[in-house]
């Protein structure tokens, strides 16, 4: 059987010399090797929420809710309490957890089929009620999990397996920007696209993931965080292609930064 | 003295929310569609006051995935639909029953295909028993014949939920739901157990908690459902409820459940002033089936019909159970028409002559 355990070693020795351990894996990771692709944004998607979770030291009161889609594994590597929902039912499976547990930290994570096809419904509605729980979006534009077929969310004109010669937006529908959808109702607190395609990009992630948390104390309301991410396989194209890709198509159609902000008075 | 009784006159829905509250229900998630909209109504009435969740979700697609993540995180909860409704909550049905969470539902069945009508029905007997959702699994499905068994078998669904971590669904339909009789509601202790796989927090004393159906390994998945199996297995040998009515000397016999076995029974009463000797079975669970006493039975009687408000699917499993010793027959109304005794004892009659 294959060892799927990461081995952390306590000190690096390297030419007889040895170092000292000065940054680790997150204990809020499991240490469960990820079966993401190279390249993808997933695994840097997960890191920063169990990075910021610890650094909240929060894992004892966190419930995660997790999508079907390429995070339909979410469970396997964060080490927290968490939940698998149906295709598009988190935010529903997240509100339940909530209303039952109101001083727990919720979170779904999601992807674009998820969300903004199948779980539409589901995730206008959980915004309107201003559920007190965290939305993490990531949006790569592509039905990963079942390889590479059109998203709601694919840019007008890009090439998937259900869209071979380019999505036709006067037959196929055009590409839905969903945090700007759901800005305007009341229940949406905090609204941000971001993405982890390079590190300033994955620092504002983590800033925008620990507020998502941080409010939820507030009980104001959804914080809706859309993270664009790579998708080299479906994509087709190699890693450093995909952040070429993100930087020149994706954030010019969904341009990165916040959306919608808490005022200062909204804070109190 | 304290008073131990609490005596009302209601509608099977609004009993069943009372009910409910009584039980220490901790949520209930659910849409509004008749002939079942009293019990969301009575709730978001008395609930706020008396502790409890109460949510209006936006389909009962959502209501029944609500009822999934309220049971993954431990809680007491429940919601309730009819027909076309509780299809749209299968898929969330098959999740619940696989992720092993329980809760109770009820199904307010009403006339179907399609929309259909809102008049009472048994037509969603198959989908109740035979599954509804993909997958292997089992509900178990009361079937109350009253005002007092819905809401009876509110505190028995919830502790039979959480005694096999399986969902439990009361199978009532449109007349019983809305017509007013005495209800009693006995004080009573709440059992309530542990659930230590909840997702409540992983504190650093156990292991995370993951509430899922994903079983991607075919081992693993096999073993989930050798699991399951074997807890179907455990519920057919404890909890077989069924209710028998003149069956001692019964040479011929009925067999119906809900609101069929009210009419039933009134027309057993007839057959016997007439000198016939009829006798009712009444199964109380649908799931798990009197098989095995229905096959006892059917060494005493010379046939067997089940009287049911639909096309004739229950009788399905009555020939199941008899294996072929005796005739089995069915008669039914569909569309929401509910036949007089007379009708039913003419038929059985006719029919039992058919076979005899």
């Amino acid at each position: 059987m294959e060892n799927n355990e990461i081995q952390t070693p306590d000190c690096l020795v390297e030419n007889g010399e040895t170092y000292d351990m000065v940054y680790e894996r997150p204990h809020t990771l499991t240490g469960t090797r990820m079966h993401y692709c190279p390249g993808c944004g997933h695994s840097t998607a997960h890191k920063i929420l169990a990075e910021v979770i610890e650094e909240l030291g929060i894992q004892g009161d966190v419930v995660g809710i997790a999508p079907v889609g390429c995070s339909v594994f979410a469970y396997d590597y964060l080490n927290f309490d968490m939940q698998e929902a149906a295709h598009g039912r988190a935010t529903a499976v997240a509100t339940g957890v909530k209303r039952v547990l109101p001083d727990k930290y919720v979170f779904t994570y999601q992807g674009d089929g998820d969300l903004a096809a199948i779980g539409t419904a589901e995730t206008i509605h959980c915004v309107n009620r201003g559920e007190n729980i965290m939305i993490i979006f990531i949006n790569n534009g592509v039905y990963g999990m079942t390889s590479g077929q059109m998203a709601p969310t694919s840019l007008a004109g890009m090439k998937t397996t259900t869209s071979p010669y380019g999505r036709d937006t006067k037959t196929m529908g055009h590409p839905i920007k969903v945090s700007e959808l759901i800005a305007p109702l009341p229940g949406a607190f905090y609204v941000t696209r971001q993405a982890v395609h390079n590190a300033p990009a994955v620092r504002k992630t983590k800033k925008a993931i620990t507020n998502g948390f941080k409010y939820q104390k507030l009980n104001k309301g959804i914080s809706f965080i859309e993270i664009i991410s790579n998708c080299p396989s479906n994509w087709k194209m190699t890693p450093l292609q995909t952040v070429e890709f993100l930087d020149n198509e994706m954030a010019k159609y969904y341009p990165l930064g916040d959306i919608k902000v808490p005022s200062a008075e909204d804070l109190k | 003295m304290e008073q131990t009784e609490d005596i009302r006159l209601m509608k099977g829905n609004e009993a069943m929310a009372e009910a409910s509250i009584q039980a220490g229900a901790d949520a209930y998630f659910g849409y509004p569609i008749t002939p079942q909209s009293e019990v969301l109504e009575y709730l978001a009435r008395e609930m706020p006051g008396r502790g409890g969740v109460v949510l209006q979700a936006e389909s009962e697609v959502a209501s029944i995935n609500m009822v999934y993540g309220a049971a993954g995180a431990g809680a007491r909860v429940w919601t309730s639909s009819s027909s076309p409704g509780f299809s749209l909550m299968q898929e969330g049905i098959s999740y619940i029953a696989a992720a092993q969470l329980p809760c109770l539902l009820v199904n307010v069945n009403r006339g179907g295909p399609g929309l259909g009508t809102i008049q009472p029905s048994q037509g969603d007997y198959f989908q109740a028993v035979k599954g509804g959702g993909h997958g292997d699994y089992h509900l178990i499905v009361l079937a109350p014949n009253s005002v007092q068994e819905m809401a009876d078998f509110v505190f028995l669904g919830f502790e039979l939920a959480d005694k096999y971590r399986n969902p439990v669904l009361m199978l009532s339909d449109g007349a019983i739901g809305q017509m007013m009789e005495k209800v009693v509601f006995h004080k009573r202790e709440l059992k309530r157990i542990p659930k230590p796989w909840a997702t409540t927090g992983k504190t650093p004393d156990r292991e995370r908690s993951i509430i899922t159906s994903l079983f991607i390994q075919p081992e693993k998945m096999e073993a989930v459902n050798l699991l399951l199996n074997k807890k179907y297995e455990e519920i057919c040998k404890n909890e077989v409820r069924y209710e028998e009515i003149m069956t001692e000397d019964a040479e011929v016999l009925l067999v119906a459940y809900g609101l069929s076995a009210r009419i039933s029974h009134k027309t057993v009463q007839l057959a016997r002033e007439k000198g016939i000797k009829a006798g009712l079975l009444r199964p109380i669970t649908l799931y798990p089936f009197p098989y095995e006493r229905l096959n006892k039975l059917a060494d005493q009687v010379k046939c067997m019909m089940t009287l049911e408000l639909n096309a004739g699917q229950m009788v399905e499993d009555v020939k199941l159970a008899v294996n072929g010793k005796v005739p089995v027959g069915h008669y039914g109304r569909q569309g929401g028409i509910i036949p007089s005794p007379e009708e039913v004892e003419e038929n059985f009659e006719k029919f039992f002559k058919s076979v005899s």
